[in-house]
């Protein structure tokens, strides 16, 4: 597969589907068609279950359920949201998940632009081994590496506006940069695998202009990845927002944790009322729906392109 | 903003003839750089790089020498002895955990690539053959992939949960499937499988996308079963993608984490390696050579595998 043959799957993301244009139909049986439809369909329902099995029950009252069991229709109320958002304190978790995500989705992007241009646009001896890099601290199992980086974050002293605790442990700022740091590589990669397709004849008229690098990377590089960087924002606030591991281990206070980390402690909390854990599992979920039914393209796009080329 | 007219942003406005003539005579070539280039360039380069370093090489490698140490984390690091493999013989030896744990991560393992990779790649050939609806079912199959694993661990408590889940209402059974030892690992795998599923469908699905059509044209005219020509023709250029999908599940299941630490922190049934590093760390004990020496488990034997990875994508690269 070239690399040529990947730019047209971001740089179209109007085109109905976004994975390829549509294959002419095979002259297979109408029959065996019918056999896969059927099929398909059965599994998508199933798969589909859990999901709307939670959002049908999270509009039905506690009392109705306990007395008529989960297999019957009816007593419909809207009281869960209300107090699964309460005693979950969700207006606040999620407040810090935007703390969060907003940053490390800016700052990762960034990063990686930077990187991935320069990759791109030079022939450097080490780009390979840097990409190799990134890819590779993108893949690691974090766990593996808690230890250091929980002990480097209780040692190293920040100033109280940076961070109340006064360490890095135990502040957003710690938690974003180790989000960052994890990202990068996936993100380095897409970007470079994209501004490797840009026509080289552009940079030759921008230094003949006189552009300086800086010039060239954010009047002429960065405009032109707008699809893939709108797939990679994408996915990238979905994933950020979804993690789970570091903010539970580096944010010990509660009142800091995203909402992601918060399901940890609603477990327990719920745990005596399933209608209240499908409430809050609908409103944890809400972020990444919208994600999943708007930006459906943007999300496919960004994922296969990064598994795609690797 | 189309592509066409951006590059005209970067020119220059014709403020006079002089600049433009004088530029014009130093072009050297689109790879010179100058003076206050190079330091663009070093800081675009270095300051993610640093950050890499930092947060992940530098813990790697820390990781790996503390497991040689007896550091108990309260002193300073200075007073650390090294003790060789202690750490090691102590994990294999006297740490009951470990060997569970070792055991559910390999079951995990195989129920991922035995059963939850094959589904996924199944399920993308026949979404592949584009039959009515293809794009609503696919849809549906991969939901679970925008929800966290911590999620997919919540949500699935609706239909295991002892009194009041859906399984036991429908069996009227009475099974806690997340406490008891006998049934939590299953479950938990169940609803994992439920988010790898659409995950790996998703990857081979854009796979299959990108095979070039005349591959499977030749074939059927020279009398190919759609059988023949997928295992003969379509897998063997797939390589790469088979390559990527076998690395994601191994990853994912050295990673799994999430999901268990949300049931019960990995405790009762469900211990993982990943479980017993971050009990030790964070836990009421930390032991951190000890926990390191876990952790360095984990680091090998990902490491084989993020290397097979890179050596298969970076070769396309160049």
């Amino acid at each position: 597969m070239t690399a040529s043959s990947e730019a047209p799957q971001v740089a179209a993301p109007r085109s109905r589907n976004p994975l390829s244009p549509k294959r002419p139909q095979g002259a297979g049986s109408k029959k065996g068609n019918r056999g896969i439809q059927v099929f398909l369909a059965v599994v998508a329902l199933v798969w589909i279950f859990p999901v709307a099995y939670a959002v049908l029950n999270s509009f039905r009252d506690y009392a109705y359920t306990s007395q008529h069991g989960y297999l019957s229709f009816g007593g419909f109320t809207l009281a869960n949201y209300k107090n699964a958002w309460e005693q979950a304190n969700f207006s606040h978790t999620m407040l810090n998940s935007a703390y969060i995500t907003v940053p490390a989705v800016v700052l990762t992007l960034f990063l990686s632009a930077c990187v991935a241009f320069v990759v791109a646009r030079f022939s450097f001896k080490f780009n390979l081994a840097l990409l190799g890099l990134f890819t590779a601290a993108n893949l690691l199992p974090p766990q593996a590496l808690l230890i250091p980086v929980y002990r480097m974050f209780r040692a190293i002293e920040v100033p109280f506006w940076f961070s109340d605790s006064g360490t890095l442990l135990n502040s957003y700022w710690g938690l974003i940069l180790v989000n960052v740091a994890f990202q990068t590589g996936f993100c380095t990669f897409v970007l470079s695998n994209y501004m490797k397709t840009l026509p080289r004849e552009l940079y030759e008229s921008a230094v003949v202009d006189g552009a300086g690098v800086l010039r060239q990377f954010f009047q002429l590089t960065l405009p032109l990845c707008r699809p893939p960087l709108a797939a990679l924002a994408t996915l990238e606030v979905t994933w950020i927002y979804n993690e789970f591991f570091w903010a539970t281990v580096l944010l010990q206070s509660g009142d800091k944790y995203p909402v992601t980390s918060s399901i940890n402690n609603l477990r327990g909390q719920f745990f005596t009322d399933n209608n209240l854990v499908a409430a809050g599992s609908v409103v944890i979920a809400l972020p990444t729906l919208i994600v999943f039914f708007l930006l459906q393209k943007q999300f496919v796009a960004g994922l296969t392109l990064g598994a795609t080329k690797g | 903003m189309s592509t066409s007219t951006t590059p005209d942003r970067t020119t220059p406005k014709p403020a006079g003839p002089k600049p433009a003539k004088l530029k014009r005579s130093k072009y050297k070539g689109i790879d010179h750089l100058s003076p206050v280039d190079r330091v663009v360039v070093s800081v675009m380069i270095g300051v993610p790089t640093l950050l890499v370093l930092w947060l992940v090489v530098v813990p790697a490698v820390g990781s790996v020498l503390l497991s040689f140490t007896n550091w108990d984390g309260i002193g300073p690091i200075s007073s650390a002895k090294v003790v060789g493999l202690q750490n090691y013989k102590d994990v294999l030896t006297i740490y009951p955990p470990f060997v569970p744990a070792l055991q559910h991560n390999l079951i995990w393992l195989a129920v991922m690539f035995f059963i939850a990779t094959p589904i996924g790649m199944f399920l993308a050939i026949l979404l592949d053959r584009e039959v009515r609806g293809s794009r609503v079912y696919q849809t549906a199959i991969y939901l679970p992939v925008v929800l966290s694993l911590a999620l997919v661990g919540f949500i699935w408590q609706l239909i295991y949960s002892r009194d009041q889940g859906f399984i036991n209402q429908v069996t009227g059974g009475s099974i806690d499937w997340y406490g008891d030892t006998r049934y939590n690992l299953w479950a938990a795998l169940l609803a994992s499988s439920w988010r790898h599923v659409g995950y790996i469908m998703l990857l081979y699905l854009a796979g299959l996308k990108g095979v070039d059509p005349t591959l499977r044209e030749a074939a059927k005219v020279d009398g190919a079963n759609e059988r023949t020509t997928f295992f003969k023709v379509v897998f063997p250029v797939m390589f790469p993608i088979n390559i990527i999908v076998l690395v994601v599940t191994v990853i994912e299941s050295l990673r799994a984490f999430d999901l268990v630490w949300v049931i019960n922190k990995g405790r009762n049934g469900l211990e993982l390696i990943s479980t017993l590093v971050t009990s030790n760390i964070v836990g009421e004990a930390s032991r951190i050579g000890f926990g390191s020496a876990l952790a360095t488990f984990m680091l090998v034997i990902s490491s084989i595998f993020i290397v097979i990875y890179l050596r298969i994508v970076m070769r396309e690269q160049r």
